[in-house]
């Protein structure tokens, strides 16, 4: 199997602070790590490969620091490793990214299957890997907790709110995984060693032949209006007291809402 | 001379550092108490290509150094000492093979052994014999092909969870220690059997077993060098032996002093923080710098061991007594710092002190090794005056 795994290098989370004069968060010296669901996507295609044979590619678009994310990808066992960089992607949106990530697909040649985290850690918009799908004008899965390939078909179990929901669809096709399908492995010597000898192309947007009126700011159609924090959304409400008294309010708020 | 490591050496140290925070020393304090051996953690270690640090790529190892090998250990003993002694016990029968054995026993159970595949351990110590190791009472018969083996081993760290053993016997009692020989002896071999687990003051995961030999049928080809050999085979591994000790002994004692710096650091009494004492702060102080004496020591030790230094039995014995009774001071020390929490088992500084003790004892007491250090260093007083 020829599996892509796209990834994204974000600020560690946990190391990041908040200045206590401006509230804003402290990015300085924060270490890089791969997105954590990333970390899942490539364990994800590592077992494939184990199982199936091929190889893993992981990609990723970035400034030429994000190479840290890529190494550190190889040395968990990837294959192989392309950084896409040029001053012309930055400030890139979700539309641009996937675009420019779709283009990156598309010199690489044959695949057959792409792999996504489900979403990254510091924008969460859960959006790229859909994004890239559409580009590519293929399938694609989300959420996915757990995936048997067969030939040229695959099984996806994806891991909804409240259910499981297994669907069947053709390769290649793309697929986002969430954290609890798979313990990302750590880095053995032996791929330490191996990473080390790796050379990590770079590939400008001239080498994918990138539109640039779609890549970077002038790629993205998003503006940033307002940053606030969402409302949570409540977990329920909690019935207490006798219990004929609980009977009667729980019926009576099942009725309101047409329930029963 | 030079201090630093390579960037390859970082990162390989970075990547097992990644997996004794993530895996290792979040469960170390239950891979203690739990009293079993840590098949959990030796699984991953193996999969991390630790067990075959110094041993060449061609036998399943890494290919590289014996200060790879230290450094990596004391990472270990660090994270988790339970999972620390089984790493430097392994090598105790992974190295005579690799210095010793022939191409086949290399081929055949080298290589099981540095992949992780398999566990090792080394049988010298009995009821009768600890320093004194030309004094092996087990006996060893040649009768045809096989050698008869009979007598029994104590305290055989990664004893019953090994499933291939370096024992030293005697073949030719009449020659004294040049009659003792080392044998590979696999588990299950007609006549071997694993005996009583040890109950001891620490370590109650990692095991340490009597072998029992009662006319244990060891093939012929099993001899590790020749017959004859096994006084050199033991001296030479109790080398290794001691480097292993003394950077399990650094890794507890930074252990030790991490936990008691940093509980200084929180806990106040009079008013203030306890690491703002000057008492307190020279503690600290003597922690620090003997740790790091320790630490120098140990790694020179390595680096002997790498190049061949004709100073390597002299500098394993300076490290493995001078490591081992920093640990014990600094453990003592950190309970100290605990004061009355140090006592209790919710913290595990007293665990630390309890465990430190092992390091003064095994591989030849600290006695025995200033006995080694003397011996060297009279010896080249001597020859220096001719």
């Amino acid at each position: 199997m020829n599996i892509i795994v796209s990834i994204k290098q974000v600020p560690d989370t946990t190391e990041v602070r908040i200045d206590p004069v401006t509230n804003t968060l402290v990015r300085e010296g924060v270490p890089s790590i791969i997105n954590p669901f990333d970390e899942n996507a490539i364990e994800c295609g590592l077992q494939l490969v184990e199982k199936h044979g091929g190889k893993v590619t992981v990609i990723t678009m970035g400034p030429p620091q994000a190479q840290q994310a890529l190494k550190d990808a190889l040395a968990m066992g990837a294959d192989e490793a392309i950084l896409v960089s040029d001053r012309a992607f930055a400030g890139s949106d979700t539309l641009a990214t996937s675009y420019t990530l779709a283009q990156t697909i598309k010199k690489l040649g044959e695949y057959d299957l792409i792999i996504c985290g489900k979403q990254a850690f510091d924008g969460d918009t859960a959006q790229v890997g859909p994004g890239l799908a559409e580009h590519l004008g293929i399938p694609q899965v989300t959420y996915a907790i757990d995936i048997e390939v067969e030939g040229k078909k695959a099984r996806v179990k994806r891991l909804l709110s409240d259910r499981f929901e297994v669907v069947e669809t053709r390769l290649p096709c793309l697929i986002t995984v969430v954290k609890q399908m798979n313990e990302p492995r750590h880095a053995s010597l032996k791929n330490v060693m191996k990473a080390r000898k790796k050379e990590i192309p770079t590939w400008t947007a001239a080498d994918i032949e990138a539109d640039e009126s779609r890549c970077g700011l002038n790629g993205s159609p998003t503006n940033v209006v307002k940053v606030f924090a969402p409302q949570r959304h409540t977990q329920g409400e909690r019935l207490e007291g006798d219990v004929n008294d609980v009977v009667e309010r729980l019926v009576k708020i099942l009725r309101e809402k047409q329930v029963v | 001379m030079d201090f630093g490591f390579s960037e390859e050496q970082l990162e390989l140290y970075e990547a097992v550092q990644e997996f004794c925070d993530d895996v290792l020393a979040p469960k170390a304090e239950e891979t203690d108490a739990k009293g079993e051996f840590p098949w959990d953690n030796v699984k991953q270690m193996a999969q991390m290509d630790l067990f075959g640090i110094p041993v060449p790529e061609e036998y399943g190892g890494m290919g590289l150094s014996w200060m790879d090998w230290a450094v990596v250990g004391e990472q270990l003993a660090h994270a988790c000492t339970t999972s620390g002694a089984v790493f430097a016990a392994h090598m105790l029968c992974m190295y005579p093979i690799m210095a010793f054995g022939s191409e086949e026993q290399k081929q055949k159970y080298l290589t099981p052994l540095a992949t992780g595949e398999k566990i090792g351990a080394m049988g010298l110590t009995e009821p009768d014999v600890g320093s004194d190791a030309g004094s092996v009472k087990t006996k060893a018969k040649l009768v045809g092909d096989e050698y008869l083996l009979n007598g029994t081993k104590i305290f055989i760290t990664n004893g019953g969870a090994a499933e291939t053993y370096v024992v030293i016997a005697n073949a030719n009692p009449e020659k004294g220690m040049r009659g003792l020989t080392a044998f590979i002896v696999e588990k299950g071999m007609e006549g071997f059997e694993i005996g009583k687990n040890e109950k001891k003051m620490g370590f109650p995961s990692v095991p340490n077993t009597e072998l029992i030999f009662q006319d244990a049928r060891v093939p012929r080809e099993n001899v590790l060098g020749r017959e004859g050999r096994g006084f050199r085979v033991a001296m030479d591994l109790l080398d290794v032996g001691r480097i292993g000790m003394a950077i399990g002994a650094v890794g507890l004692a930074q252990k030790a002093y991490d936990d008691g710096v940093a509980y200084s650091l929180v806990r106040e009494q009079f008013g203030q923080k306890i690491s703002e004492f000057q008492a307190i702060q020279h503690q600290i102080a003597d922690m620090a710098m003997e740790i790091e004496a320790g630490r120098l020591l140990a790694r020179k030790a390595a680096w002997c061991k790498d190049n061949g230094s004709p100073e390597l039995s002299k500098i394993a014995a300076m490290a493995k007594v001078y490591t081992s009774e920093v640990c014990a001071r600094v453990c003592n020390r950190a309970v100290n710092i605990h004061g009355g929490h140090g006592y209790i088992c919710d913290h595990a500084v007293q665990r630390y002190l309890r465990e430190s003790k092992l390091f003064e004892l095994v591989e030849g007491t600290s006695e025995i090794q200033r006995n080694v250090i003397a011996l060297e260093v009279l010896k080249e007083a001597i020859s220096q005056r001719k």
